[in-house]
């Protein structure tokens, strides 16, 4: 029982983490109906700078984490004025390579920039331990499921209540009628991408905390692909059930099966979701027959 | 030259080279290529060979992508399919190599129908991240069912041998190479003239339209997924036997990308374009280490960083493609083609 809660707790908490980097998917999807290939590294790039800032420049880790969101909201915007911009209405394929263009661009600055060696993350998140019926409890584990929560409700809100959360929605509904409106779909994007990327630095903060600073950061990009597409990929909620549930299933597969089927168990429940309800649990329903 | 140029039968209207300007062109690549190994240097046959196994896998891609307009990011897992089973049929069966490649691209052909599978239900993007998936449950397979591939260990192949000579050189091989990189650019200008491949292009156009009008769709799609594989599964034991190893580092997402950088650097939907895209994809990497060598006695520091820029520009080089030149090498080879026909005479 005890393991049981124990891989509960931790499934949870990664899985709040991929919540945090689904929305970012979620925000991109749902303003342009682009599936964002550089999430990954946004998170890295994200991760690599508030190391600069914090260990390397030795700021105070609230001005080192606050330059950090300003850095990705700005290089948010500057992705989408020089990349996406221009590709406005172009097929799929070729939103999608550009995406992945840029994760090569972003990757290879990292590297050059910070080097191919692994770095330790300046801990300023308490590291303590709550040992709660059997169960530890680390306190960053439990940070990171609060702050992904606080910003997940804070993201609903924002689409539910603000004017360019509104607009956002209202060009994922129909690009057309919003732009007949009035809605500036330039802005919109510029938003969406910003956002993105501050989503995705703070993501990559809590994962740098867990795991270090290093390349394998932009794999998490990966592994949130099955998060988005159980959820639904225009479904902010859908990202943070799914987190949950696919965080849960690699902590339940990696602690009782092994064999590193935790890394594949996900993949394989994408393709059944795909297969039965490609839009997800919470997504909207687009009947399409091909 | 080529302008006012009409034809008064079908025969010569469908031919693959129309015009005298396009056969001389043909033929001076083929002289070409016939001359090049007897001048070029090993590093120069080597590329060579890089570029003749990625057309090959390029074109493959390329049935599927550009003709049938399916997105694949499963290039990777079906060249793995292809090279582990050449290369278990060579090492551990002895079965000679021109019979198990065949194998292995049949295999291939077989793996690529089962993921053609979601593409009934599912398009576009959706179909793009049900590939993804393949790739990432291929890979699995691959380095966890150690019995059968030897994991991560590498897996090591006799040098391949035909009509009793070993083609374990690059001299040697090159003729290999090219051969069937050449047969299957034939194979897929064909298939683009038949009514397989026509239902491909009107399944990529308006697959609703080309329901109506009587094309399956759902076998011409499986159909275009398992000729799509069959031609990467090939490249991919081309790629065991040049290097008498395989290893599953080369056959992850990363190799499904560089793929599709090729076609669509390239240009989706053309036979010279995946040729442009595999020469340029091979050779890109080559220079900017070449040109990163020649550098060191000035700038050192350059060399340290030489993979970081070669990812970079890799990146660069799609990006500014795709928002500059979507359609590929192949339309600006087009364009300089358009530019002579009626030069000098322009208007």
């Amino acid at each position: 029982m005890d393991v049981f809660l124990q891989l509960t707790f931790s499934g949870v908490s990664n899985g709040m983490v991929y919540a945090l980097v689904a929305t970012g998917f979620v925000i991109i999807y749902k303003a342009s109906d682009v599936i964002n290939f550089a999430q990954g590294e946004f998170l890295l790039f994200g991760a690599y700078l508030a190391f600069a800032f914090i260990a390397q420049f030795g700021l105070p880790w609230s001005i080192g984490v606050l330059l950090t969101m300003a850095t990705a909201l700005v290089l948010g915007l500057v992705v989408e004025r020089l990349v996406l911009r221009p590709l406005i209405g172009e097929p799929i394929i070729s939103m999608i390579m550009v995406t992945i263009g840029l994760q090569s661009v972003l990757k290879a600055v990292v590297h050059g920039v910070w080097g191919a060696q692994p770095k330790a993350f300046p801990n300023f998140i308490p590291s303590g331990q709550f040992v709660l019926g059997g169960v530890v409890l680390g306190a960053d584990r439990l940070l990171s499921i609060f702050i992904a929560g606080a910003l997940l409700v804070l993201l609903t809100l924002f689409f539910r209540y603000t004017r360019d959360g509104i607009a956002m929605r209202a060009i994922a509904d129909d690009q057309q009628a919003a732009l007949s409106m009035g809605i500036s779909i330039k802005r919109v994007l510029a938003v969406a991408w910003a956002m993105a990327a501050g989503t995705a630095a703070v993501g990559g903060i809590m994962v740098a905390n867990l795991v270090g600073v290093s390349h394998d950061i932009s794999g998490v990009g990966l592994r949130v692909f099955p998060v988005v597409i159980l959820g639904g990929l225009d479904s902010i909620s859908g990202a943070i059930i799914g987190g949950a549930i696919i965080g849960l299933l690699e902590s339940y597969t990696g602690g009782y099966i092994g064999h590193g089927l935790n890394l594949i168990v996900p993949f394989i429940v994408l393709v059944l979701v795909l297969m039965v309800r490609p839009y997800g649990l919470f997504g909207k329903v687009i009947i399409e027959r091909v | 030259m080529e302008s006012g140029v009409f034809f008064s039968d079908y025969r010569r209207d469908m031919a693959l080279r129309r015009l005298p300007l396009e056969k001389m062109r043909m033929a001076i690549f083929v002289v070409a290529v016939l001359v090049f190994p007897f001048v070029a240097s090993n590093y120069w046959l080597n590329l060579a060979n890089q570029i003749a196994i990625a057309t090959v896998g390029a074109l493959g891609l390329n049935i599927l992508v550009g003709y049938t307009g399916q997105i694949s990011m499963g290039q990777g897992a079906f060249m793995a399919v292809g090279a582990y089973t050449s290369g278990i049929l060579t090492a551990r069966f002895d079965i000679p190599f021109y019979l198990s490649i065949i194998v292995a691209s049949l295999m291939s052909a077989a793996v690529g129908l089962l993921f053609g599978l979601p593409s009934l239900r599912l398009k576009g993007l959706y179909l793009a991240i049900a590939t993804l998936a393949a790739q990432q449950v291929v890979e699995w397979v691959v380095t966890h069912w150690t019995a059968l591939t030897g994991g991560t260990e590498a897996l090591v192949l006799p040098a391949p041998e035909l009509f009793g000579i070993r083609l374990n050189r690059d001299f040697s091989f090159y003729w290999f190479g090219v051969v069937i990189a050449a047969l299957t650019a034939l194979f897929v200008a064909n298939l683009f003239r038949s009514r397989v491949g026509r239902a491909f292009v009107a399944i990529r156009d308006q697959d609703i339209a080309a329901s109506a009008i009587g094309v399956n769709v759902f076998k011409y799609k499986l159909v275009s997924f398992a000729t799509s594989s069959f031609f990467v599964g090939l490249s991919g034991a081309l790629i065991a036997h040049y290097r008498t190893i395989v290893t599953w580092e080369r056959f992850t997402i990363e190799t499904s990308i560089l793929y599709l950088a090729m076609i669509i650097i390239g240009g989706l939907g053309t036979i010279s374009g995946s040729f442009f895209g595999a020469a340029f994809m091979v050779l890109l990497p080559a220079m900017i280490n070449t040109l990163g060598r020649s550098l060191q006695g000035t700038a050192p520091e350059l060399v340290a960083l030489l993979p970081s820029i070669q990812q970079a520009v890799f990146g660069i080089v799609i990006i500014l493609f795709l928002v500059l030149e979507p359609e590929g090498l192949a339309k600006l080879w087009r364009n300089i083609k358009d530019y002579f026909k009626v030069w000098p005479f322009s208007y």
